[in-house]
């Protein structure tokens, strides 16, 4: 029996956006279609997987995560050089965790140093994070922007409250902004908006849909994907166009579930595999929305996902 | 609805008789093309036009009920391609695979799995949903012994796995009277499988190579009077798997595509031999369209993730989710604990329970009903102020078991401050705590830590 498979025409695209410099840099976004539906339109860079790094020694990873890396924590620069050369990692994420004015408050010298000292040992794209406090983000990453000025890196979380001050540091060094907004379309149009009146370049954006993890909030982040991919490809909206960058491993890594002991019997499995699977499905999950850029946690996790990309885009 | 007003006015008896409560056959066609009449309204209406305007009411993809009483579980009857579209209907069903030639210490852990694995969250219990048992060694005697076995242990669903009819044969005389679904009718067994099925009106799936194969196998499955189907295209590669399950569920939506409009299931352990990667599989199924998903196993690790991801997947997205309102104790608090208050809102709820319980320290947390709205578009809307959170904390009788009672605000409505401690009088200490669910355990530690 005959079986004629329907396809949509797609009015738009997701712009390409270009992370890092030289040698390692890379495109991500491109797409002329829903994730992974190749068979109605393109996907010309497949999405990447990159490992977050922290300023500081994690006080609160669980053994199985802290195991995956060894006494490197310890040092923001090796730790990255281990993420890249060992762990495959096609970028690094270093998140200024120290800098929050609500815990250890750390200086701008600090995150700079730290921010130097991971840019010297890595050569791929490297993604500097803000501690979340849009005021003290405002101040760090404007210094960091500037102390890096040759890196075309990737900042954020910029969002509303500092996207002046930010968005002007990027655009001075020719950085890439992750505009991030709380789950929600319009205010991620809204922010774009902003953006693009402040003069931050159209190949310079991407988009944080700001991600619930797996049983918090996923539902959320999916459904908020999905209805700005289909925007941006189904109804030209310009201002949707960008790869998003989903910052998954925090929010699985942090919830009880992903930290709880426990072994191969136990109601919730293997301690060592179901954070991983945790994450690893998050990421799936995420794919399937549209996510362009993935920050993980667990190098296994990452591997994991990576496969099902290769899978999915190449099989 | 496929058909047009117009069309249905075509199969009514064009009398404008008005019995219908409309002054023309017309209007009413009409109506029932929007939706806003029923066909039994009018009595005239004759047997062939009533078949005709049936199927095409006909759900573009069936639901198919398997296994019975408390282990009864339905799939299919889906309506729309993305979930902010419209609530995802039926949950995929997610089975265990158990093989007759597995040693009887594999097959006693796994049935002890399948039962005990099951978890509270939201209210709702999350657990698997079948056993799917198959013909490994292609033996009767093995097959029907081991279906009897999980009939006798286990209340859930039982898909049993042969294509070897009379194989099968002996798993439906084992099991019948649980409603197993028929694992697989394929373009060799089908006239064997379709008596079987028929005979014990069981639904039966369907696989064969390809999408034109298996429509042609749904057809005659169909035309010979089987009317519970579930597909399997038969792709074992994950790309082709996730194409399929895209066009299968485009094919009903859109296209009304009968020979293609059931629920399908999915087996990615016949995709890879690695347990993580086959649950990574899983997850990527499910999330685009799968009806069953039948692992290799259920273990902790896996059941829970995917179960998890199925409760997200398949919530419904117009509607926030909402906590019950209550004070919840989280690190076993005591008399000098303090008292977080935050509200209804799921999202929120959950964030914020988690920091706490990160911080590790003992903490009362009280949930307002803000009709599922967060914090401040509570506050905006007149839910999450003074008053309200201040008459909440008094009703639940907190402050008895608190020495020195401090109710903590969420930074974000520092300004209700005044307000809830003039509700609450001169007993409590109103304080402002951090504006962001991150910022919880510092301050807790920084502030309450004993
Ligand atoms: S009851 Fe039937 S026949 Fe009479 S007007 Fe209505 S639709 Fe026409």
């Amino acid at each position: 029996m005959e079986v004629k498979i329907p396809t949509r025409a797609y009015s738009g695209a997701i712009r390409p956006i270009t992370l890092g410099k030289g040698g390692k840099a890379f495109t991500v976004g491109g797409e002329t279609a829903f994730p992974f539906y190749t068979f109605e339109g393109q996907m010309p860079n497949q999405p990447r997987f990159g490992l977050e790094v922290l300023d500081l020694e994690p006080s609160d990873w669980p053994a199985t995560l802290l195991g995956a890396y060894g006494a490197v924590v310890k040092d923001p620069a090796a730790w990255a050089k281990k993420c890249v050369a060992e762990l495959g990692a096609d970028f690094v994420h270093l998140t200024l965790a120290g800098t929050n004015p609500n815990d250890q408050n750390l200086p701008v010298d600090h995150a700079v140093k730290v921010a130097k000292a991971v840019a010297a040992a890595v050569d791929v794209p490297l993604t500097v994070w803000g501690c979340g406090s849009a005021a003290k983000d405002a101040e760090v990453l404007k210094a960091v922007a500037e102390a890096l000025s040759d890196r075309r890196l990737c900042i954020g979380p910029v969002v509303e409250e500092n996207y002046r001050q930010v968005g002007a540091a990027a655009l001075a060094y020719n950085h890439v902004v992750i505009a991030s907004t709380p789950i929600d379309i319009n205010l991620a149009k809204q922010l774009n908006v902003l953006l693009g009146n402040l003069g931050v370049k159209e190949d310079s954006i991407l988009i944080d849909p700001t991600v619930g993890g797996l049983g918090y909030g996923l539902e959320y982040t999916y459904s908020v994907m999905e209805r700005c991919r289909a925007a941006a490809l189904t109804q030209q909206d310009d201002k949707l166009q960008y790869p998003m960058y989903c910052h998954l491993g925090v929010e699985v890594w942090k919830t009880k579930e992903a930290k709880l002991p426990g072994d191969a019997d136990s109601a919730l499995g293997d301690e060592s595999k179901r954070g991983v699977l945790m994450e690893a499905v998050t990421a799936a999950t995420l794919l399937a929305a549209g996510a362009d850029v993935l920050v993980m946690r667990h190098p296994e996790a990452m591997r994991l996902s990576r496969e099902l990309v290769k899978g999915l885009a190449t099989g | 609805m496929g058909l047009t007003g117009i069309q249905i006015f075509q199969l009514l008896p064009k009398t404008n008789c008005k019995e219908c409560g409309v002054p023309t056959c017309l209007a009413f066609a009409m109506n029932l093309a929007a939706g806003k009449a029923e066909l039994k309204q009018c009595p005239y209406v004759s047997e062939a036009a009533k078949q005709k305007l049936a199927a095409d009411s006909a759900p573009p993809i069936r639901t198919v009920e398997i296994g019975t009483g408390k282990g009864a579980f339905k799939v299919g009857g889906e309506t729309v391609l993305f979930r902010h579209e419209k609530t995802f209907v039926n949950p995929a069903g997610l089975a265990m695979l158990l093989n007759d030639d597995e040693p009887e210490a594999s097959v006693a852990g796994k049935l002890k799995r399948f039962k005990e694995l099951s978890y509270e969250r939201v209210g709702l219990t999350l657990k698997g949903n079948a056993v799917a048992v198959r013909a490994a060694k292609g033996d009767k005697a093995a097959f029907g012994a081991l279906v009897t076995k999980v009939k006798a242990e286990t209340e859930g669903g039982i898909i049993l796995m042969a294509e070897n009819p009379e194989v099968m044969a002996e798993g439906v005389k084992a099991c019948a009277d649980r409603k197993p679904l028929l694992y697989a009718a394929t373009p060799d067994n089908a006239d064997a499988m379709i008596a079987l099925a028929k005979e014990t009106k069981l639904p039966l799936a369907a696989k064969a190579s390809d999408l034109e194969k298996l429509s042609a196998l749904t057809d005659k499955l169909a035309a010979a009077g089987v009317q519970d189907i579930v597909i399997d295209p038969g792709s074992r590669e994950i790309k082709k798997a996730l194409h399929d399950e895209i066009h299968i569920r485009e094919l009903s939506i859109q296209k009304k595509f009968r020979q293609l409009g059931y629920p399908t299931i999915v087996l990615p352990f016949e995709m890879t031999k690695d347990p993580m990667m086959e649950t990574v599989y899983a997850s990527m199924l499910l999330a685009k369209y799968a009806g069953i998903v039948v692992l290799s196993d259920f273990r902790g690790h896996n059941l829970f993730t995917l179960l998890l991801e199925r409760l997200n997947v398949y919530t419904d997205p117009q509607r926030p989710m909402k906590t019950e309102q209550k004070v919840y104790e989280i690190n076993n608090p005591g008399p000098g604990s303090p008292v977080l208050a935050t509200s209804n809102f799921s999202l929120t709820y959950f964030i914020v329970s988690g920091e706490i319980e990160n911080s590790r320290v003992p903490t009362y947390l009280a949930v307002l009903d803000t009709e599922g709205l967060s914090v401040l578009t509570a506050w905006a809307a007149g839910k999450f102020v003074g008053d309200a959170l201040g008459g909440f904390i008094k009703k639940s009788g907190i402050a008895d078991k608190l020495k020195s009672p401090t109710l903590v605000l969420p930074g974000a409505v520092a300004i209700i401050s005044g307000d809830v401690e003039e509700e609450l009088g001169s007993g409590w200490k109103v304080v402002v705590g951090p504006k962001e669910g991150a910022y919880i355990p510092a301050y807790l530690k920084q502030n309450f830590a004993q």
